[in-house]
């Protein structure tokens, strides 16, 4: 359990917040065109790192927003917060 | 060859006040190089080594384990063992695995405390009815022992359960496994250690993987913290930290690493003579020899290493049981933990070859894995001496993931992934 600040409500419960998984998984623009192996890269593999990881949550009990975050998983410390569409900030 | 553990060695030790023990395992310093080299020295791990030596003549082996053996997973589950799944594939790999566990005791001349107590998993809303029906129908196709029960033969095999109709999720029925159980998991990593150790593989612990040497597309050897050991066949069975591993070779897996948690309670008299497992509520419960109540809780929904879990996710579990079992309302948790379990997208494990001539990987076995722990060793060990798949674990190979055939056990297993 830990303290998440969302960019739009501020410092909230882990428990009010939905995991998203991996961030920065480009979706294919050209999906026709994958091959199996494409396809297997973007909706299986994940890098699943021990360390400094960039993800994605939803504050799903509260504004309902998705945003980005910095996290160390091998302690679970949060590096950073920041909205969709920014660019992630430099380790 | 070791002494026979037996009821006369028993008598024989206690003369002199049990300090005469032979170790059941060296604690040797590593070779320079191996035939195989196992990473992961947690029941899985032991049991490869275990059954590449007894069944594939493959002596000069060493399994490698950062911290102690069996202290991961192993020693961190609910050692529930069941082989009632949905789909063809998982039915032969976990009952190929349940019937190794119903002579492993006298197998290994180690008491690993197997007990057919069976297991019962709850239905509380009518899909939960049909699906469970429908599992019962393809476990009985398989050959699988697995029988319906209403409300009240449920009541009736475990008859601290409220079946009241008035609770928010009623018991409107359950399946039984009455083959299935649980065993002691610290007594699985001994015994196969013990047996592994007797024909001659070397045990490392305080070793941890730090990089693969590859040459081109096959593997050389590894990088640990007690040097470099080469060998041609390395065995990745490293549970939650399995694409930490990957990453040291170049590959990626489809698994994501989350905190699993479990919970004991202070120890009580005989109450519950069963596992109770109910999907719907999350609440999954047995009864130690120790009279401790065994629980366990969910996985949090973000990675994570940390070997912690959140504290709502076992308030969401507590809930369900005392709703359960009201009877336990006032009873105290001693201890609580979590362990970091390796979860597949279609909540199957891989055992499988790689890209990389010489690595196998044996992991994604997320929340379920202790079950499964002597069929895994066996089949792995095949897949290693053999360089092919076992028929058994064909189905479980990193391909699936390119061809679409996935083993899609989410429905069916007995608590939500």
């Amino acid at each position: 359990m830990f303290l998440i600040n969302c960019p739009f409500c501020g410092e909230r419960e882990q428990s009010e917040f939905k995991a998203g998984g991996e961030a920065h998984i480009v979706r294919p623009k050209q999906p026709t065109e994958l091959s199996d192996d494409e396809w297997a890269e973007y909706l299986f593999m994940r890098k699943n790192i021990k360390g400094i990881q960039f993800e994605r949550w939803n504050h799903v009990h509260g504004c309902r927003k998705w945003f980005n975050m910095v996290r160390d998983t091998s302690n679970d410390q949060i590096k950073a917060v920041y909205k969709m569409g920014e660019k992630p900030p430099v380790k | 060859m070791k002494n026979k553990y037996s009821i006369f060695s028993l008598v024989k030790n206690a003369f002199s006040y049990h300090e005469n023990w032979e170790k059941a395992w060296k604690d040797p310093e590593p070779k320079k190089e191996y035939d195989a080299v196992i990473v992961g020295g947690g029941g899985h791990g032991l049991a490869t080594a275990y059954y590449l030596a007894k069944k594939h003549n493959i002596k000069n082996i060493a399994v490698v384990e950062k911290g102690w053996i069996g202290g991961g997973n192993t020693g961190r589950n609910t050692t529930i063992i069941r082989s009632n799944y949905l789909w063809d594939a998982s039915a032969g790999l976990y009952d190929h695995a349940l019937k190794i566990w119903e002579s492993l005791s006298q197998e290994l001349n180690y008491n690993v405390m197997f007990s057919q107590r069976g297991v019962m998993n709850l239905a509380h809303n009518l899909q939960d009815v049909r699906d469970l029906k429908r599992r019962t129908h393809a476990n009985r196709l398989n050959g699988i022992d697995a029988i319906y029960l209403n409300t009240e033969q449920v009541k009736k095999f475990c008859p601290i359960i409220n079946t009241s109709q008035d609770i928010r999720y009623p018991v409107l029925g359950g399946t039984l496994q009455r083959r299935a159980g649980t065993a002691r998991h610290d007594a699985v990593a001994w015994g196969y250690a013990r047996g592994a150790d007797e024909m001659g593989v070397d045990i490392i612990q305080n070793c941890e993987v730090k990089g693969i040497k590859r040459n081109g597309d096959s593997v050389e050897g590894i990088e640990t913290t007690k040097g470099f050991i080469k060998t041609k066949k390395v065995g990745v069975v490293a549970a939650g930290h399995s694409s930490v591993i990957a990453n040291m070779a170049g590959l990626k897996l489809p698994l994501e690493s989350k905190p699993l948690q479990a919970l004991v309670s202070e120890p009580v008299k005989p109450i519950i003579d069963t596992v109770v497992m109910s999907n719907a509520v999350h609440a999954y419960v047995s009864q130690s020899d120790k009279g401790e109540l065994v629980i366990g809780a969910g996985t949090d929904d973000y990675v994570s290493y940390s070997q912690k879990g959140s504290h709502d996710i076992v308030e969401g579990t507590l809930n369900a049981i005392l709703e359960l079992y009201p009877i336990f309302s006032r009873m105290r948790m001693l201890r609580q933990w979590g362990g970091i379990v390796d979860i597949c997208p279609d909540a199957s494990p891989i055992i499988s070859k790689t890209s990389i001539k010489g690595l196998y990987f044996n992991c994604g076995w997320g929340t379920g894995g202790f079950k499964a722990t002597p069929g895994s060793g066996d089949l792995f060990a095949h897949t290693i001496a053999n360089d092919e798949p076992h028929k058994l674990n064909a189905a479980f190979n990193l391909n699936r993931f390119v061809s679409g055939d996935l083993v899609d056990e989410h429905g069916a297993a007995a608590v939500a992934h």
